[in-house]
């Protein structure tokens, strides 16, 4: 049964049912981002850990030019190994008959001894030895293509043209996330990968009995780095580059740097829309109960004991708190399913294992009470302390007393309504203060979610602008002379040819190593350079080294120091060099060189091992025909494509994700400026009807209202400026990972969207507020006292 | 000051109000003739639900009725749009109410400016306060001054724009008699000074001694119209 105290309840909420509403959407709101970021990233964790442990993904992996396949039981014999598996990959051009350049694909021989890393058979069936043409490919890869099984096409394997036949449609642990070496986005259409048989890729590459990539799986509790070092020791006289564990792995680094990404949503913006909430269930309660001081009064005097009137209180904003739960474990469950689908497109797992995100909705709940407990607890307090013969007087006249700003206020003669407008601010500091920290959250929040595009943006321009401005980039297969830049350079189209040549290298500071590779520059060189973060050109010095700063960071150096350099292809030199500058860099981990440097450590005639490109667009399916023609080349890049790519996967995810966030940001500034609004309509809708009585129009008894809002939406701007400049800078720190570090740059534009936004939403909230000055009866109005 | 032979400042023919809730109609008037004349002082006396607010509401501006006429000066205004009345009441009328409706943040002058600023020709806030006896108190915040004060205040709001007829409900119901007075002085003297016409609604019968006119309504139709032939100064009454 329903008792008369619930039943006020109920119909207190029916009655503030707008009000209820909007906390429960800011609240809601925040329980949306926490189930929705965790829900996801839950079950994109529960996948990966069981993709990765039914199809046996390694721990360890390396390379090496060609090692004895024996290597492999030396392996399994180091200490902490419980696997290992030895396999033949090389990279080929492949011509498609659906595409008219050439394509890239790394191929893979199939796992057979250990079985790790194993391809699941998508469609098809894998190839066999016995069949020497016989090849699966990946998923995506054939998909983009329409390559069934069946289907044949031509490849170069070892500079030879062969033609390979589809057996089948794999996927594979390694492979959650696939983009080309050296490319920025994943491109299923011009990247793929290719299994065969191990036999069949002994015999293209002439590598019987031998391996060139080892992967590991370690036993339970064995010390990774130890087993790397000792790895690299036996691969070393076999031209070892450069063990390295699941984090340096480039699809489980890219996934990892995703759901880390996912925690700090998680963990980033809930708090603020909590918060605010808190604010609005204080506001707003405090109002209620001040309002119903008789009632108080009146319920004690009958009987009813504190407690009982504290918990009624309570549960009304327990029933807040409940229904922003309801808002938002309900959205956040279709946003991760939103999000799942989105991550769909870049991470391939073959089955989803999809979190009920239970840990969240707990946290959830505990959370939302939390909030409108905390929110609650001044108001309720008050209310208790009320004594009954108190409670039933009506509250005395707000008093007004004369300070110093009204001196000031009176020099600036303002109108009177002008003046109700501030005297309200400076007597009710507290409600203003809490109008201007919502306020302030909505343009903050809005500002960091608009920073995101800015910061691509500015990443964007440094990468395709600046820093690379071939159309084209090829790879040669073996790195060659000089010569080769002259004999690109001669290929149809080509109107200017650049080389240059990376190493891959082990840096060892102390105890501290990293891979990465060597990048030479070579003078004069004009399509690519070494770009900054600021968009400055940086010019590797005559000797030494120029190393990104989060690197030098990871390997405690500054300028000045030196580093070990360990060459991991031919000539395997180590070198000890200086460092010479460190440079802020987003993207890229690579150390600079000057390449006539390098090539004198090296002791060697200048080589290069790529080739940048800028070409004619007309002459652009000639040079494909050429390039598909030349076994030296070994993969190619597009540039123009890649960042038309960049600007179609931006152009198409834009739209959505600046209308979600203008819509969550505009929400707090709406549920803040409501709330405010409505409070100041109930409590001074008498004062207000006065004003129309003595010949006020609807509009000058608005500005009062609505003025007071926006004046205090004026204020809480810059506030949020600065506030949002904070918060974009701790996403920058939160968000960037080994993979990517985001350039923390923002735009007078997002200043002044999110500015425009918010004034928007509270001039709109303040407005449907207002017209409820409409519907209080002036005649009424005069007779009645509060 | 009084001229009762030009024409009246509001005329009302057979004044109907219905109020309707749901299904329920309460007649609040049931077709009223009343004039008000230049300078004249009215008191309109009746019991509480006798439709004495529901006619000054509706000669003010404030509501319109459900049949009849009424007319300020030449203008009906019976006929007029909500943007109108708005004007109106803007440029005419001054009111004051039972619980002085002042704005709490606003200090006596500036309750007083709020309608000077935006009336056609008013007098000076100070001005007006001192007409009421207040000119030491101007820059008092409402709570900071009694409730004969507060009533003296929402006078000088009201004769501030120099209206052509003020309307006062029930100034006094919410003050003690010798404040009451004081405050009728203060209504006595602005119709005496300006010749401003005043109808002064009251349920208190003591009152209607003051006034030139005595208008008696019961159940929305009015039971006696006469003038005074002796009117007492607001100092000789008491209740």
């Amino acid at each position: 049964m329903v008792g008369a105290l619930d039943r006020k309840l109920l119909r207190d909420l029916g009655r503030i049912w707008a009000q209820t509403l909007a906390i429960a959407l800011v609240l809601g709101c925040g329980i949306m981002m926490l189930v929705g970021a965790q829900a996801t990233q839950q079950t994109l964790l529960d996948t990966q850990a069981a993709w990765y442990e039914r199809h046996r993904f390694a721990d360890v992996f390396t390379g090496a030019r060609r090692a004895p396949a024996s290597i492999v039981d030396d392996a399994v014999a180091i200490d902490g190994v419980a696997q290992a598996e030895g396999r033949i990959t090389f990279t080929a051009m492949l011509d498609i008959d659906s595409m008219e350049e050439p394509a890239t694909a790394q191929v893979l021989s199939l796992p057979e001894r250990a079985g790790l890393n194993v391809p699941l058979v998508r469609r098809g069936r894998l190839p066999v030895p016995e069949h020497d043409s016989e090849v699966a490919l990946s998923e995506p890869f054939a998909e983009a293509h329409g390559l069934y099984p069946g289907e044949r096409f031509r490849a170069v394997l070892n500079g030879q043209l062969r033609e390979l036949q589809v057996t089948g449609w794999v996927l594979s642990p390694e492979f959650v996330y696939t983009m080309a070496p050296g490319a920025l986005l994943p491109d299923d259409r011009r990247f793929g990968l290719v299994w065969m048989p191990k036999a069949t890729a002994a015999a293209v590459m002439d590598m019987s009995g031998a391996v060139n990539d080892i992967s590991l799986r370690l036993a339970r509790g064995a010390d990774e780095r130890a087993v790397i070092a000792s790895l690299d020791a036996l691969l070393d006289p076999w031209g070892g580059t450069g063990a390295y564990g699941r984090d340096r792995q480039m699809s489980h680094a890219f996934l990892d740097s995703e759901l880390q990404q996912l925690g700090v949503m998680a963990a980033f913006l809930p708090p603020i829309f909590l918060l605010v909430a808190a604010f609005l269930v204080n506001m707003v309660l405090g109002r209620l109960i001040q309002l119903e001081r008789v009632q108080i009064g009146l319920l004690k005097a009958i009987g009813y004991s504190a407690r009982e009137i504290g918990w009624h209180y309570l549960k009304l904003a327990l029933t807040i708190g409940a229904l922003g739960w309801a808002v938002g474990a309900g959205f956040g469950w279709w946003i991760s399913d939103a999000m799942i689908g989105l991550y769909a497109d870049f991470f391939r797992f073959p089955f989803l294992i999809r979190s009920h995100g239970t840990e969240a909705l707990w946290l959830g709940a505990a959370l939302a009470a939390a909030t409108v407990l905390i929110g609650a607890g001044r108001a309720v307090l008050a209310a208790l302390r009320l004594p009954p013969a108190e409670a039933m007087q009506p509250p005395a006249p707000p008093g007004f007393s004369r300070g110093p700003t009204d001196r000031v206020l009176a020099w600036m003669q303002f109108r009177q309504t002008t003046m109700m407008i501030f005297r309200s601010i400076l007597r009710w500091p507290a409600r203003a203060a809490i109008t201007l920290v919502g306020v302030s959250a909505s343009v903050a929040v809005l500002v960091m979610s608009y920073f995101i595009f800015d910061s691509v943006d500015a990443l964007a321009d440094t990468i395709f602008g600046q820093a690379n401005r071939q159309h084209m980039t090829l790879t040669l297969a073996q790195p060659q002379t000089e010569q080769a830049v002259r004999d690109a350079h001669a290929l149809p189209g080509v109107m200017r040819a650049e080389g240059a040549y990376a190493m891959p290298v082990r840096l060892v500071n102390g105890h501290v190593t990293r891979l990465s590779a060597l990048q030479g520059h070579f003078p004069g060189a004009t399509l690519t350079q070494l770009v900054d973060d600021d968009g400055h050109v940086v010019t590797p010095p005559e000797d030494g080294l120029v190393l990104p700063e989060t690197l030098a960071a990871a390997l405690g150096l500054d300028p000045g120091d030196s580093l070990r350099v360990e060459m991991l292809a031919a000539p395997r030199r180590v070198l000890d060099l200086p460092v010479r500058a460190v440079i802020a860099q987003g993207l890229g981990q690579e150390v600079h060189i000057a390449a006539p440097a390098l090539f004198a450590a090296m002791e060697s005639v200048p080589q290069v091992n790529t080739i940048h490109l800028s070409v004619r667009a007309d002459d652009i399916p000639a040079l494909h025909a050429a390039i598909k023609a030349t076994p030296a080349i070994s993969g190619l890049s597009d540039w123009a494509d890649l960042r038309r790519q960049f600007d179609a996967t931006l152009a198409e995810n834009l739209l959505i994700m600046v209308s979600i966030y203008t819509l969550i940001g505009a929400l707090i500034a709406v549920g803040v400026v409501y709330n405010a609004a409505r409070i100041q309509v109930a409590e001074r809708s008498y004062e207000l009807a006065t004003l129309r009585v003595m010949g006020f129009s609807r509009v000058q008894v608005g500005y009062v209202l609505v003025g007071e809002m926006m004046l205090l939406t004026l204020v809480a701007l810059p506030f949020g400026w600065v506030m949002g400049y904070g918060l974009a800078q701790g996403l920058v720190v939160g968000m960037s990972t080994d993979v990517i570090q985001l350039p923390f740059q923002i735009s007078r534009r997002t200043f002044a969207l999110a500015t425009l936004v918010v004034m928007i939403a509270a001039l709109g909230a303040a407005l449907i507020v207002r017209r409820r000055l409409d519907q209080v009866d002036l005649a009424t109005a005069l007779k009645a006292r509060e | 000051m009084r001229d009762t032979a030009s024409p009246p400042v509001f005329r009302a023919r057979g004044v109907t109000r219905v109020y309707r809730t749901g299904k329920v109609a309460v007649w609040a008037l049931r077709g009223v003739d009343l004039a008000l004349n230049e300078g004249e002082m009215v008191v309109l006396l009746g019991a509480s639900g006798s439709g004495k607010s529901t006619l000054v509401n509706i000669l003010g501006g404030l509501d319109l009725p459900t049949e009849g006429q009424v007319f300020f000066r030449d203008r009906e205004l019976t006929r007029c749009n909500d943007r109108e009345l708005t004007l109106f009441r803007r440029d005419h009328v001054g009111f004051v109410f039972q619980f002085y409706n002042l704005v709490p943040s606003l200090t006596a002058r500036e309750n007083v400016a709020l309608v000077t600023e935006i009336a056609r020709n008013p007098m000076r806030p100070e001005e007006a306060l001192e007409r009421v006896g207040l000119g030491a108190r101007m820059d008092h915040f409402p709570a900071e001054l009694s409730g004969g004060e507060q009533q003296r205040v929402a006078i000088a709001r009201a004769i501030a724009k120099r209206p052509d007829v003020l309307l006062c409900d029930e100034p006094t119901g919410a003050l003690d008699s010798a404040t009451g007075v004081q405050v009728l002085a203060a209504l006595n003297d602005v119709n005496r000074d300006l010749g401003t016409a005043t109808v002064l609604i009251t349920h208190n019968a003591t009152i209607q001694q003051i006034a030139h006119r005595v208008v008696v309504l019961a159940d929305g139709k009015v039971t006696r119209d006469e003038a005074n032939a002796t009117r007492l100064a607001p100092e000789e009454v008491s209740w």
